[in-house]
């Protein structure tokens, strides 16, 4: 049995996208910049997939770029906001539980001689609202946070953030990393008040190399490509036509029957973490309920080092991501576990299942025996 | 420009009576090593030398590359070869030759020629003047110096005549295969590729024996073995990788030992399950990345206490080397890179805070006795469920 709870790292691309990216392969393969049929026709699909995924996001199709992923949507946002509001001010707020793609930016940035300032989140992983207010202030141009926790799924009071963000700052720009939260959340960017949102293909059983960054009318921000000029300027190259309708594809395809795919997701999930909290000494990280994403199940077991625990799975056929590897020459600790004060000695022993809509029952069930006698094994054989 | 490459060899032209068998070894390795790469070469013995001669279009860096990857090659000169059309054709040879070779003519220089065909109508010395008087006729700025020349031009007179001035330094050593074969305990950190390749270095042709210990250790621990394997391969020629899964055992170990001599009992294992297949493939000793006091397996008394399962040699080349001179030689053969990417070995997954430094063999040996009637059986699946990978030099992308 093969069962993969992987899918917060990637999911399996659907059907119905990856044929319509063979035809774009294929057949109909034209620049959308060529002036001839074949172009327009190219031209035809990423205006389709643009309105797809505006659709998603009840935004406007201008407001729309595509790029090549979640990595380049985080760097568009932070890089070109930073340049393009650069003599407003040089103060950036973001949280310390963010995924390499903002955190590293960021900390490009501070070589350039901007501040940045990382606020802390609770044992939860979430944002602390006194640490944001305090941070705010009158030379702060932008404030980005993930949406959804891609380690242990946790939510980000993004309304009650923006509010606070807007009482003080009126003019920064908010930018949010929805990577994990578009197709597992109703996202409504201008109804929260989001300038930016960021998001990814093959999170969404789109193609790899895809992505998006919603950039409200009228923000100001600098590309970060130049070139040709392609969707109007803000980031050039050709655009990669068969990646961009797959994701459009895709995001539809995320958002139908939605409330009835999250519903059983969260089902699942909660099935799960009540089962796994019955093998003595293993705890849950994050929120429970709907206060987490429905997809994102962080463990912690006592005991056991991650990369063990996860390779003895993947002997079952079971497919998970070790929370944070730390091996012997290079401890690399996960910041966001740290940041949620995790204990130290499990820091090493935490591990991320991430569902996806297909996952069932009968496959956590699986893995939870598989688990049941995996644990107490590798608890025999510690270092000591 | 350079159609020709001069194979210069020291040691092995020495041998005596059985230079043939180091001259052909050494050719069948130069050849190995031009394989991986683009162009057709053909590889030949002329007169007790060696020369490489480009049948195709060829990237020079690239066969320079190669060719310093073979033991036994000294020196490498890009020759020109031409034929015995009279003294005047030799000395426009030589003009042009020095004009394509050197754009800026502001040198000294010394003319060397050697006459291996006596028949030749001039001496060595009256060459040495007469093309040293042309090559000044046609570059004025040029100037002699018999002791210390920018440029020393070789002309030598044989079937063909050669002429070259540059020598690119080969790795020293002896051609693989020259001097029988030996197995290589091969982890996945820096010593170890870097102990294959100095014993590759006198010639001999290298097995190697990784023991694998899933879950524990991941695919990617083993794929970066056998990336390091193929690394090594580049040196030593095709290298048969014995993958032993080396889990029970361990855990056996663990279970059943004290902790402290965790590490010692493993790597005694290690040693017998290594020489039973250096047995099976001919290998005539055991090779180990071992250095003195690195670690708390490799002090004497450890190192005393592992040597003692075995019968055959261990060579252990790094023994005196301070870890830096080992990382110098990992830079140097390009194994650094991969020896140094973050997977856990199998050696250091369960070891002990406190591990013994100086073992006594007897106790070692009372602690063994404890794994009597199990220990046996799961030697006896480590060595059949081996999976052996040939491995050779890949080709240049």
């Amino acid at each position: 049995m093969t069962v993969y709870l992987d899918n917060a790292a990637t999911t399996r691309c659907c059907k119905s996208a990856a044929e319509y990216m063979m035809r774009l392969i294929m057949e109909d393969y034209g620049n959308p910049s060529s002036l001839h049929a074949m172009g327009v026709k190219a031209e035809e699909e990423v205006k389709t997939a643009r309105k797809k995924i505006a659709k998603t996001l009840k935004a406007q199709e201008k407001e729309i770029v595509f790029t090549s992923g979640g990595t380049e949507s985080n760097n568009l946002a932070i890089l070109g906001s930073a340049q393009a509001n650069r003599r407003a001010g040089n103060h950036i707020i973001t949280t310390a539980i963010e995924h390499a793609s903002v955190q590293q930016p960021m900390r490009y940035l501070e070589e350039q001689g901007f501040r940045v300032t990382y606020l802390p989140v609770d044992s939860h992983g979430i944002l602390c609202h006194d640490a944001l207010e305090e941070a705010l202030d009158e030379d702060t141009i932008l404030v980005s946070m993930m949406l959804v926790n891609n380690e242990i799924g946790s939510i980000t009071p993004i309304d009650e953030a923006v509010r606070q963000i807007r009482n003080r700052c009126k003019h920064a720009l908010i930018h949010a990393d929805a990577i994990q939260a578009y197709g597992k959340m109703r996202l409504n960017p201008k109804k929260s008040g989001i300038d930016l949102l960021s998001a990814s293909g093959h999170k969404i059983h789109g193609p790899k190399g895809s992505g998006f960054l919603y950039i409200k009318d009228k923000t100001k921000l600098s590309p970060i490509l130049f070139g040709g000029g392609q969707q109007k300027g803000m980031r050039s190259g050709t655009e990669n036509v068969p990646a961009i309708a797959g994701l459009g594809e895709a995001a539809v395809l995320a958002y139908e029957n939605f409330d009835e795919k999250i519903d059983r997701m969260y089902g699942l999930r909660e099935y799960f973490i009540q089962e796994a909290s019955r093998i003595a000494n293993v705890t849950i990280n994050g929120s429970l309920g709907r206060e987490s994403a429905p997809h994102i199940v962080s463990v912690s077991v006592e005991g056991v080092r991650s990369e063990v625990l996860l390779h003895s799975l993947e002997e079952k056929g079971i497919y998970i991501s070790a929370g944070s590897a730390c091996s012997s020459n290079k401890p690399s600790v996960s910041r966001t576990l740290e940041a949620i004060a995790l204990r130290r000695d499990l820091l090493d022993s935490t591990v991320r299942f991430s569902f996806c809509e297909t996952t069932t029952k009968e496959e956590l069930d699986y893995t939870l025996d598989c688990m049941s006698e995996i644990i107490p094994f590798c608890r025999k054989f510690t270092r000591k | 420009m350079y159609k020709s490459f001069l194979i210069k060899y020291g040691e092995i032209a020495i041998k005596g009576k059985n230079r043939y068998l180091f001259e052909e070894a050494l050719v069948r390795q130069i050849r190995y090593a031009l394989q991986f790469i683009e162009g057709e070469f053909q590889t030949r013995r002329a007169q007790g030398r060696i020369y490489v001669d480009a049948l195709s279009e060829y990237d020079y860096d690239e066969v320079i590359g190669a060719l310093t990857t073979v033991f036994g090659i000294v020196g490498i000169c890009p020759v020109v070869l031409t034929e015995d059309k009279g003294f005047d054709a030799l000395a426009k040879d030589v003009i042009q030759y020095l004009d394509q070779e050197y754009p800026d003519k502001n040198k000294t220089f010394k003319v060397r020629a050697r006459r291996a065909r006596k028949n030749y109508p001039m001496d060595s010395m009256e060459l040495n003047a007469e093309l040293g008087g042309k090559i000044l006729d046609a570059f004025p700025e040029m100037k002699v110096d018999v002791h210390n020349p920018d440029i020393l031009v070789c002309v030598e007179i044989r079937e063909e005549i050669n002429i070259y001035s540059k020598e690119i330094k080969g790795p020293g050593g002896m051609p693989i295969g020259a001097n029988g074969k030996a197995m290589l305990l091969l982890s996945g950190g820096i010593d170890s590729p870097v102990a294959g390749y100095m014993i590759a270095k006198r010639g001999v042709a290298v097995d190697a024996v990784y023991f694998h210990a899933p879950p524990y250790t991941s695919e990617r621990a083993k794929q970066k073995v056998i990336d390091l394997a193929r690394i090594l391969s580049k040196y030593a020629g095709p290298v048969q990788l014995h993958i032993v899964n080396f889990t029970d055992i361990q855990l056996s170990i663990y279970e059943h030992c004290p902790h402290a001599e965790l590490t010692i009992l493993m790597r005694r294992y290690m040693m017998r399950i290594a020489e039973h297949f250096a047995l099976g493939q001919n290998c005539l000793g055991l090779i180990t990345g071992e250095s003195i006091g690195q670690v708390a397996s490799q002090t004497l008394q450890s190192l005393a206490a592992t040597n003692a399962v075995c019968n055959l040699p261990v060579y252990r080349p790094l023994i005196g080397f301070d870890k830096n001179e080992i990382i110098d030689i990992s830079v140097k053969i390009d194994a650094y890179e991969t020896s140094i990417q973050p997977f856990e070995d199998c050696c250091t997954i369960f070891v002990a805070k406190h591990p013994v430094t100086k073992p006594n063999l007897r106790v070692i040996e009372r602690s063994e006795k404890k794994l009597e009637g199990m220990i046996e059986g799961l030697v006896k699946t480590a060595l059949e469920t081996v999976e052996i990978v040939t491995i050779t030099a890949e080709e240049s992308a």
